[in-house]
């Protein structure tokens, strides 16, 4: 074979330029389409609900000019990841992003969501309880999306296990540690519950119970309060427990706490509305033994509770197609064909009031022998406290895992109320770093 | 177009391919890691809403925090401890291998080969995944078997020992290779040597101290450069330990700190400050130590 000459070298790339040349060339024709009014909008949708495609399917069938494409996520930390290097990247992010509630002002702060407040009905905020509708608006006029699900917490418990050791339901937090203690006691290797420090949704739900808010807006400036009475007041309680050796101190959702649910070993779980599909997924074994209780209460005659996940639908920064964005984020979080859809198949916990008793009419089928699940459950969510979120929340959970990581495995109460104080400094620092007004 | 300018074109064409991939995926990436080392974001107010976030020159002040930084201190102090941990192990064991397939008297020499450098194909994740089930107590087949004869085992992840768990699976993956570098070494070593040695009275031991290992000491230089890089760039094996446990930091590792910081802080400029240091280091300490080693790895070479 003759090596390649500089000739023939040169016509291949005048070849190559050519042929790029002819791909732009189909070009002119696109303009043409985009005038006229009856084109079919796309939109894209990243979201990781399951069965979020066959809910979208409905909205496909009737609106054949804004057509929605599911596309699947892992989870809520890694879509974020993905949304925001599309962002910085300047492309690639989808129309619509099912955002957690704890990570909107982070969004919202790298100008990742649109604000959607001049595309929705007025009427739209009396669908959802004040304290989730803040969560979407931040406190500002401005609206960044519209609640889809809610995650209030409450208390899971063996029945078959409780039954044999004689234990009663806890109804405080004092009765919760006595029964801790007592079932512990009667069997070294059992546990009421475990003190996850991998899980800082989990205990900021916890704190949020206690009365505790992270963040505030105060006029132009963020304020940090971590290190309050009522976190102190929930790491101090846990770091007890901890330190006793009456509760684990084992991370959650490891296959070491997933044998547990299953044999008996961890019997209780402080949890949110989505365990049902939780247990069903990792206790099969254990279906139809457990049951679900309020949380155990610090004043038990001004009964609350915290929130431990929930997300909400948001348009993107990047969207060409807000306007039409927006009318499928009110039709799949606020109609009651939507709403009851993303109960039953999705299995979420909908934010939507009107919509909700009619979408959860039987109880989950892990559930089956506790009928009214759904009416209790509307009960505490009622409870909820409100709770705000900062725009450095992944900087304060990823202390979080460290802090109190090294306490639990130190089994040391003065490293739980040490490791709440780091969390201050270190979410405080980071935002007065990054130049944010701070009080 | 003259004969010798066309021949002249040649190497450079034949070179191109591997020119644009180095600048595209290599070069330039470097090159803006630095630049993004330099930078920083700047926030107004309560940081909400379009323009409220800045991109700044920060001179070098991100890399005076990466080095004042205590978590990134105790990090590198870490990765030097599981170095001394895995290093000379690994190395150990990869010659003690290859020079025990190499004697005579070996059996079962093929099978033996592949089942030592089997480990090396499973990556990092799956075999991190893999011994975090041996390690949980209540999954591990070892504390079953313990628990039926009434041992106690002591739990490896606790935090005096995890270092060791980590550096266990490291050096689970980690000998095949060497082994096989080393051992292929050991192959190119002409036989009448040995035959000689052995008409002079030397044994199979004497054969390894005096001939085999003084013959594999550039591949031994080479195995052991490699060791230190993977182990600056240790991440995978920690990362995926990390849920099980308590004792595994965010920031256990440096290259941990580096992701921890663009992805979980979403601070790209830290981050990239931080991997420029470890590249430098990486740098200076493989550099430094061929230097070291110069004469004695390569003498016969410059002879």
């Amino acid at each position: 074979m003759r090596p390649l000459t500089g000739l023939r070298l040169a016509a291949l790339a005048a070849a190559a330029t050519l042929l790029l040349a002819g791909c732009s060339g189909n070009d002119p024709e696109q303009p043409a389409a985009r005038t006229t009014k009856q084109e079919n909008v796309k939109l894209t949708f990243w979201t990781w609900a399951p069965n979020m495609d066959k809910v979208v399917a409905t909205w496909n069938a009737a609106h054949p000019e804004i057509q929605v494409t599911v596309n699947k996520q892992d989870g809520g930390d890694p879509a974020v990841t993905k949304l925001l290097t599309a962002i910085k990247a300047g492309s690639g992010a989808p129309d619509l992003m099912q955002a957690e509630y704890q990570k909107i002002p982070t969004l919202v702060s790298a100008d990742a969501l649109a604000d959607i407040s001049k595309n929705l009905d007025s009427g739209i905020a009396g669908h959802f309880p004040d304290t989730v509708w803040k969560s979407v608006t931040l406190g500002t006029d401005a609206v960044y999306g519209v609640p889809q699900d809610s995650g209030p917490m409450m208390f899971y418990y063996r029945t078959d296990v409780f039954k044999q050791y004689g234990l009663q339901v806890p109804t405080s937090w004092d009765e919760y540690a006595a029964a801790a203690k007592k079932l512990h006691a009667a069997d070294p290797k059992k546990f009421l519950g475990t003190f996850s420090a991998n899980d800082p949704g989990w205990f900021a739900g916890l704190a949020q119970q206690a009365g505790a808010s992270w963040w505030s807006i105060d006029g132009d400036s963020w304020s940090v309060s971590i290190d309050d009475e009522p976190t102190q007041k929930v790491a101090d309680y846990w770091g007890g427990l901890v330190a006793d050796g009456v509760i684990d101190n084992k991370p959650m959702y490891t296959p070491e706490w997933n044998a547990a649910l299953n044999n008996g070993t961890q019997v209780g779980w402080l949890s949110a509305i989505w365990a049902p599909g939780v247990l069903e997924g990792n206790a099969a074994a254990t279906k139809g033994k457990w049951a679900m209780a309020p949380m155990p209460q610090w004043t038990p005659d001004q009964p609350a509770t915290g929130n431990w996940g929930g997300s909400a639908t948001s348009v993107t920064s990047q969207s060409k197609h807000p306007a039409e964005a927006a009318k499928f984020v009110s039709w799949l979080n606020t109609s009651p064909e939507a709403v009851s859809a993303l109960a039953k198949v999705s299995g979420v916990y909908p934010s939507d009031q009107p919509g909700q008793a009619a979408a959860l009419s039987a109880p989950p089928a892990f559930f089956s022998t506790q009928a009214d699940f759904y009416p209790k459950a509307a009960e505490i969510a009622k409870t909820a406290r409100s709770f705000t979120f900062g725009p450095n929340v992944n900087v304060a959970y990823s202390s979080y895992t460290d802090e109190f990581g090294k306490a639990a495995q130190a089994k040391s109460k003065a490293g739980f109320t040490a490791a709440v104080k780091k969390m201050q400094t270190t979410t405080l620092e980071n935002l007065k770093s990054s130049g944010f007004s701070v009080k | 177009m003259s004969r010798s300018h066309r021949r002249s074109l040649a190497p450079y064409a034949f070179l191109a391919p591997a020119m644009v991939l180095f600048v595209a995926f290599l070069a330039l990436p470097i090159g803006y890691a630095v630049y993004l080392s330099l930078r920083t974001v700047k926030v107004r107010g309560l940081g909400l809403g379009k323009g409220s976030r800045e991109q700044v020159w920060a001179g070098l002040s991100n890399y005076s925090k990466a080095l004042s930084d205590p978590d990134f201190a105790g990090s590198v102090l870490r990765v030097a401890a599981y170095g001394v941990i895995v290093v000379p192990i690994m190395l150990g064991l990869a010659l003690l291998f290859a020079l025990l397939l190499d004697s005579p008297r070996a059996r079962v020499r093929r099978f033996s080969r592949l089942a030592i450098f089997l480990p090396y194909a499973v990556p990092a994740v799956i075999s991190s995944l893999l011994w975090g089930f041996l390690y949980l107590p209540s999954v591990s087949p070892f504390h079953h078997v313990a628990d039926r004869l009434g041992w106690d085992l002591p739990d490896v992840l606790s935090s005096g020992s995890v270092i060791f768990a980590v550096a266990n699976i490291a050096v689970w993956g980690g000998v095949g290779f060497n082994m096989v570098v080393i051992f292929t070494a050991l192959k190119a070593i002409p036989t009448e040597i040995y035959e000689a040695a052995e008409l002079d009275g030397c044994g199979q031991f004497a054969i390894a101290w005096r001939i085999k290992i003084p013959v594999v000491m550039p591949s031994l230089i080479m195995t052991f450069v490699f060791s230190i890089i993977a182990t600056l760039q240790v991440f995978a094996e920690p990362v995926t330990l990390r849920p099980l446990t308590n004792t595994i930091s965010s920031t256990w590792t440096p290259l941990m700190k580096v992701y921890r910081d663009a992805f979980t802080r979403d601070d790209i400029y830290s981050a990239a400050a931080t991997s420029v240091i470890l590249a430098v280091a990486t740098f200076v300490l493989s550099f430094g130590f061929l230097r070291l080693v110069q004469n004695r790895a390569f003498s016969q070479e410059n002879r």
